[in-house]
């Protein structure tokens, strides 16, 4: 037990944090939840795109750059093709676009590169980064474009009987979590109880093992990138239709970053975890965290929310190098 | 062997009890194989006839991994050829080569470790699971069906290999030996035609060992699998192969019964090591 204080304390540090601004009173208890929740909403997001991440990772050892890429790429893909279908086929000619994207990548850079060092791969998911980026705004066009979901964008009071002033509330961001929630539990679905799933578990597990029980393993990479693709829409179209879609959300994958370390590269449940903690530690930092600094070291203030990951999860990399639901690795010498 | 020969590709015939040695079905042609300057093969050939036990054996490094590694398809011969029931591969990846019936196990350990026993043996199955992913997911009609079917082929090499008791284990906590007989689980679930396995008995003690002796003699005597398995110790080896071929520094230097084996000196000096 002795071994695991520093991450116990770190734990019991952000719980103190995050209990503090309510037993101090400094603040009332319907912002405090409306600050809660703005948390979760953005961690929802954060997690889909750690998901992406985290699926790649785990099947093929890859760290994919290009995921916020992907996610930019996707949403481009959906709110262009909306202006002239509706939304539903736009989704779906979407989703045919990363399908078909997954295969040009298994083809075209995968393959090729096939038991080269991490490093090759990296460089090559940065050059697809690039390549996307520049490749969305030479089809679809440099615009801030829009994706209209037709849910009321007017926040709704709710609560106002129990707490002073309520608690206001966005429509599209239950939506938003419920459509997260469903597709993990369609993804965990789909990994623990498909053959395919069973498959890309083996592949994760072992390639060399995985081929010679009949897995073919550029099939599992092209069904993986495919998944992760359709992850990437899912975070665009929620993404695009709170911010609307432009350059930015390729910049989304910077902070997708802290959560999978956090979280474990690996793992789901991490993706998921990893983003809810970054999600609601950085805007309760920026909210109640802020001030205080700003009073006692007479700062100008401001702009916690854009570091409070990135330090989260450095301290995360000095106690549990392999995130929370990370394997662990022990090979034998 | 009446019916056998026109039984479906990767299903092994049955046999009766009654293990009969028919027609060669691998054959190694002149294999070399390299790696930059280091000679791995040179010009090796062997040939392995259905339902027999083929030993490669060998001192440290004599090539014999290699020379399995090439059969699977994970290296390519840069000379020399290989041929399979008739066809001959040459650039076959090793999914193509389970495929088309051969399986393996590993010398170190290539479980699935995060997963269970079961899991890792389901996936064995992997070649013959038919039904799409959306039906799999909701385990409905014909899916259920087929994943009910696998999971009495399982059960039935679960029960054969005597690890029922570890069904739902993750592989990865189990002793050594046991994995071992997970890793041969997982091949006989691909009912192959020809299994390779890479030092069956490496790092086990005397029990283990004469276990995992009785285990492939089973498997051979009862499914008709053939086997062709790489040893470096040679005791064990003698006792249950057919026919024996011995490396030496990637050359062969013997080939026989265990018993022309014994009393070949090319074989005696390699082992007992002369001054050259």
């Amino acid at each position: 037990m002795s071994k695991h204080w520093p991450v116990v304390a770190l734990g019991v540090a952000l719980l103190v944090g995050l209990a503090l601004p309510l037993a101090t009173g400094a603040a009332p208890p319907g912002f405090y939840i409306e600050v809660l929740l703005g948390g979760l909403m953005s961690g929802v997001l954060y997690s889909l795109v750690a998901l992406g991440f985290a699926l790649i990772f785990k099947a093929s050892g890859v760290f994919n750059f290009a995921q916020g890429a992907m996610v930019l790429f996707a949403a481009l893909s959906v709110a262009r093709i909306a202006e002239h279908v509706p939304l539903w086929l736009a989704i779906v000619l979407a989703t045919v676009i990363m399908t078909a994207l997954a295969w040009v990548i298994e083809r075209f850079v995968l393959r090729p590169l096939v038991n080269q060092e991490g490093v090759a791969l990296l460089m090559a998911t940065l050059g697809v980064t690039y390549f996307l980026d520049g490749f969305g705004q030479t089809v679809w066009g440099s615009d801030i474009y829009k994706i209209d979901l037709g849910i009321a964008k007017e926040p709704v009071l709710i609560l106002d009987k129990v707490f002073q002033g309520g608690i206001l509330v966005n429509k599209e961001d239950f939506v938003a979590a419920a459509v997260a929630a469903g597709l993990v539990a369609g993804l965990t679905l789909f990994f623990q109880k498909t053959a395919t799933g069973r498959a890309l578990r083996a592949v994760a597990d072992d390639h060399q093992a995985a081929q010679s029980i009949g897995i073919p393993l550029n099939r599992i990479w092209v069904i993986i990138w495919s998944v992760a693709g359709f992850v990437a829409l899912v975070a665009g179209v929620i993404w695009g239709s709170q911010l609307g879609v432009q350059f930015s959300l390729s910049q989304v994958a910077l902070k997708a970053l802290p959560v999978v370390i956090l979280g474990g590269f690996t793992s789901i449940a991490g993706a998921i975890v990893g983003g809810l903690i970054i999600g609601v530690g950085e805007k309760m930092a920026e909210v109640f965290l802020g001030p205080v600094l700003v009073k006692a070291f007479d700062l100008a203030g401001g702009g916690i929310e854009n570091w409070f990951a990135y330090v989260l999860a450095l301290l995360f990399l000095l106690v549990r190098p392999e995130g929370l639901f990370g394997e662990k690795h022990i090979d034998r010498v | 062997m009446q019916g056998a020969a026109g039984s479906e590709a990767g299903a092994p015939p049955m046999s009766e009890g009654a293990r009969r040695v028919g027609e060669v079905i691998l054959a190694v042609e002149g294999v070399s194989l390299s790696f930059g300057g280091v000679k791995a093969l040179t010009n090796v050939s062997f040939d392995v006839r259905e339902h027999e036990v083929r030993a490669i054996i060998g001192p440290n490094g004599a090539g014999k991994s290699s020379m399995l590694n090439v059969i699977n398809g994970v290296y390519h011969p840069q000379q020399g050829k290989i041929r399979y029931l008739g066809r001959e591969f040459r650039d076959m990846d090793s999914h193509e080569v389970a495929q088309s019936g051969i399986a393996r196990t590993f010398q170190s350990l290539a479980l699935f470790k995060g997963m269970t026993v079961l899991d890792n043996i389901m996936a064995g199955r992997n070649l013959k699971m038919r039904t799409n992913m959306l039906l799999q997911a909701l385990r409905i009609g014909p899916a259920l069906r087929e994943e009910l079917e696998h999971r009495e082929a399982v059960e039935r090499i679960i029960d054969f290999l005597e690890i029922q008791a570890y069904r739902k284990v993750p592989v990865g906590r189990l002793p050594y030996g046991l994995q071992k007989r997970v890793d041969l689980a997982r091949a006989l679930a691909m009912e192959p035609r020809m299994l390779l396995l890479d030092e069956p008995m490496a790092g086990m003690n005397m029990e283990e060992k004469q276990d995992m002796c009785r285990f492939i003699l089973d498997v051979n005597d009862q499914f008709g699998t053939t086997i062709v398995l790489i040893e470096h110790d040679m005791g064990v080896v003698m006792d249950i192969s057919d026919r024996v071929v011995v490396l030496d520094y990637g050359k062969k230097i013997g080939d026989g019964t265990p018993g022309e084996i014994r009393a070949n000196q090319a074989v005696i000096d390699a082992y007992l090591g002369v001054s050259h």
